[in-house]
């Protein structure tokens, strides 16, 4: 089952045959541009300005209305994001459960701002909102998996690895 | 279909995996092929059975209905060879105790009755002949070949049931009007963008039983003369997004959905959209947008989603838990759901228990229960044997309640006369430990941010009072403050677009009223009664320090010093107050002041 919900980022040489791909499959679909771009951000792992213009240009919608679409939902991201992503989740259980304070820890150890990405491309750090395992607080998310009830000195151990080449 | 004498159904709930749960899955896949009973004994993946916290690892094998907790990977042996093979249950690994949920294994708390989660842990999700040999798509057979949409709606008029997404509109009366629209074709969509922090009662039906929703939106199809339906689900949520999309192809495949459905000329088809987190989607208007592909934008309301919606066609929106049931309905008939629950709130309803309290999990119990009920009987009371001190109900736009509002019934009328509302039915308890001026706060930040910036009042004004909690919180607010809140939450509320807007001040306007002392006590003593907002607290060692060091460790500022077995002491102007000395110490020696 876990298979099918794993979304590896693909590293292709020609983004654009991927693109192409995309966009081949889904364009006759009504509303297709959310379908294309939420695939896009799956496979390719983010969806740059370049890629945005690509999209539009295929689809023939102003640029601005793919623009649009991409900065108006938060899953999307125009940047290419760490080898891992580490997620707090600032729902109000979290937030009571003290999901600040790893964040906290999260910045001493990584020495990168939440929001960023390790310099070397291994770690970025978000804030996410809640993913619905709230009688599991405090909870992080890395990359697909939710892992929850953390205690300080459990998560340094979890960081650690993720740093880890 | 293949036939089992027993099936074994193991929980992959995230943190059961984390716990070992894959080897177990393992383990016992190879001595029941070392046993030969391969072919006899089925394993099943399924979501969360119990409380990680409280079963561990655990699985439940039918048809004996056995729940077996807390095991690990060297039980397994033994636990196949006893139960499997000499047909003996091994009381040693049982649990002991019963579960919150899931009524079939053990005693279900007395007060609750699953209709939604009826099936939830019990089937397989992967597999469509489960959820039919559980009276699965009877009642679409029964609706496709003896009623006529007509029929169906007031059967489900009569049932007395309300969309279950918050607003509480009676769902009958909804298809009515969608069904008198003389526009064709009609659209059906499913709100599963479940986006209340705090809630996960959609997420747990998507994920264990995809079917009943699917069954309920194909009937509500037929009552609406729908052609086309899509699941709108948030990409939060990936496993519920990939099970229905296996039991859409599973129902294509059994011709329950696609042309002529049951052999009558009844064709409809269903497709999963996913979001990509935007919060506001969750309001039907803007949920529309979302799947025409576009920003996730609300526009005003008339016209409503009935007359035009999806592609600009009429359009019926209901919740997860709103189609889930209508199955229910029409197979155990309108009076059987309108027996249960209050006067004008009928049948059951699903809520997600978070926060201080003993059991948080999901509970399924009929309207009208008391707060207190929910709580103290089925939430098991509030952890550490701390004070009850609020309740939010609602999601981020509801409001609190308090002790003087236990005894009122869960209702929809109930709920909004008190100042909150049901919403989708989140419950977050707290306890005396918790800043109502922080919490206010925390859901202003949240709207504030999921604002989609349409609207003036919604984009600007919560912008404002989040600016202004800021400014209680850290010590800096005044008395105008307060009244300067009170007039822009009534602002905000009057003038937003959509139910976001008009719903953000609620946290705001419901802790003034409950808790205007602490609200008070930020600006005029400049203190925080709960201790919890930074700039007014500070930490202290008190003498019961073992000089430990563990504090000095875990410190990510290294603000406190002091020598190996000596009292530490804590440098209060480098400290961050992240509390996190507090936490690892196990003296309780690091005393909070405000």
């Amino acid at each position: 089952m876990a298979e099918a919900v794993v979304a590896t980022p693909e590293i292709y040489e020609n983004k654009q045959v991927l693109l192409d791909e995309i966009i081949a499959t889904h364009r006759s679909r009504p509303g297709a541009m959310m379908v294309i771009l939420n695939e896009i951000q799956k496979r390719v792992g983010y969806v740059s300005e370049p890629m945005q213009r690509y999209v539009a240009g295929k689809l023939r919608v102003p640029v601005s209305a793919v623009h649009g679409v991409v900065t108006f939902y938060s899953f999307f991201t125009t940047q290419p994001r760490g080898k891992h992503t580490l997620k707090f989740c600032m729902g109000t259980a979290c937030y009571v459960g003290g999901v600040p304070q790893l964040m906290e820890k999260a910045k001493q150890l990584t020495g990168t701002d939440i929001g960023r990405t390790t310099p070397d491309g291994q770690l970025t750090m978000e804030v996410c909102r809640c993913v619905g395992a709230c009688s599991q607080a405090p909870v992080v998310t890395v990359d697909e998996e939710v892992v929850g009830k953390i205690k300080p000195n459990k998560f340094q151990q979890l960081i650690k690895k993720l740093l880890e080449k | 279909m293949k036939f089992f004498r027993s099936h074994v159904l193991v929980s992959i709930d995230p943190q059961c995996l984390e716990m070992g749960a894959r080897e177990i899955v393992d383990a016992l896949n190879t001595e029941l092929a070392d046993w030969g009973l391969a072919d006899e004994v089925q394993i099943l993946e399924t979501s969360r059975i119990g409380d990680p916290a409280r079963f561990g690892p655990d699985l439940v094998v039918y048809p004996e209905n056995v729940h077996y907790a807390n095991l690990t990977v060297d039980d397994i042996p033994f636990l196949v060879e006893e139960h499997f093979l000499k047909g003996r249950v091994v009381e040693k690994f049982r649990a002991q105790e019963t579960l919150i949920v899931d009524e079939e294994l053990g005693a279900p708390k007395a007060k609750e009755v699953r209709v939604v989660l009826r099936n939830c842990g019990k089937i397989d999700p992967h597999n469509i002949e489960e959820y039919i040999a559980e009276d699965g798509y009877r009642a679409l057979a029964n609706v496709l070949t003896g009623m006529t949409p007509e029929e169906v709606i007031d059967e489900v008029m009569r049932s007395g049931l309300r969309g279950r997404g918050g607003a509480g509109f009676p769902a009958a009366r909804k298809w009515q009007l969608c069904r008198q629209v003389p526009d064709n074709p009609k659209y059906l969509t499913c709100n599963a963008d479940e986006g209340d922090p705090g809630a996960f009662m959609n997420r747990r039906v998507l994920e264990s039983d995809p079917h009943s929703v699917i069954e309920g939106m194909i009937i509500a199809a037929y009552a609406i003369g729908a052609s086309m339906g899509y699941i709108y689900c948030r990409a939060e949520y990936p496993i519920a997004v990939a099970n229905l999309n296996i039991a859409i192809e599973q129902a294509r495949e059994f011709g329950l959905l696609g042309e002529n459905i049951f052999g009558t000329d009844f064709s409809f088809d269903l497709e999963v959209r996913m979001g990509a987190g935007a919060f506001v989607c969750g309001e039907e208007t803007a949920l529309i947008a979302s799947i025409e592909g576009k920003r996730g934008e609300p526009r005003p309301r008339p016209p409503f989603p009935a007359v035009k919606g999806v592609w600009g066609k009429p359009t019926n929106n209901n919740n997860v838990e709103t189609y889930a049931v209508v199955p229910q309905i029409l197979l155990r008939g309108a009076d059987w759901y309108a027996s249960m629950g209050t006067e004008k709130s009928k049948g059951t309803k699903t809520f997600a228990i978070a926060g201080d309290v003993v059991h948080t999990g999901l509970i399924e119990v009929p309207f009208g229960l008391s707060l207190r009920e929910v709580i103290f009987d089925v939430g098991g009371g509030i952890k550490d044997g701390k004070k009850f001190k609020a309740i939010q109900t609602g999601g981020p736009m509801g409001g609190c309640l308090v002790e003087e509002h236990l005894d009122l019934p869960l209702d929809y009328e109930a709920l909004t006369a008190a100042g909150s509302m049901m919403g989708s039915g989140g419950l977050i308890i707290m306890d005396d430990e918790t800043c109502m001026v922080d919490i206010a706060r925390f859901f202003m930040e949240f709207t504030q941010e999921e604002s989609c910036g349409k609207c003036t009042p919604c984009r600007v004004g919560t912008r404002r009072i989040l600016d202004l909690l800021e400014k209680i919180c850290n010590g800096k607010g005044t008395l105008a403050d307060i009244d300067q809140l009170e007039l822009l939450c009534d602002e905000v509320m009057k003038n937003s677009l959509c139910g976001l807007g008009q719903g953000a001040p609620n946290p705001v306007v419901s802790t003034l009223k409950h808790f205007r002392e602490e609200y008070i006590a930020h600006v005029v003593d400049k203190k925080c009664p709960a201790k919890v907002c930074r700039a007014l607290i500070r930490y202290e060692i008190t003498p019961a320090c073992t000089g430990c060091m563990v504090c000095a460790r875990n410190c990510p500022v290294e603000a406190i010093s002091g020598e190996k077995r000596q009292m530490h002491v804590i440098d209060d102007k480098t400290c961050i107050r992240c509390g996190i000395c507090a936490q690892v110490c196990n003296f309780s020696s690091v005393a909070v002041l405000s």
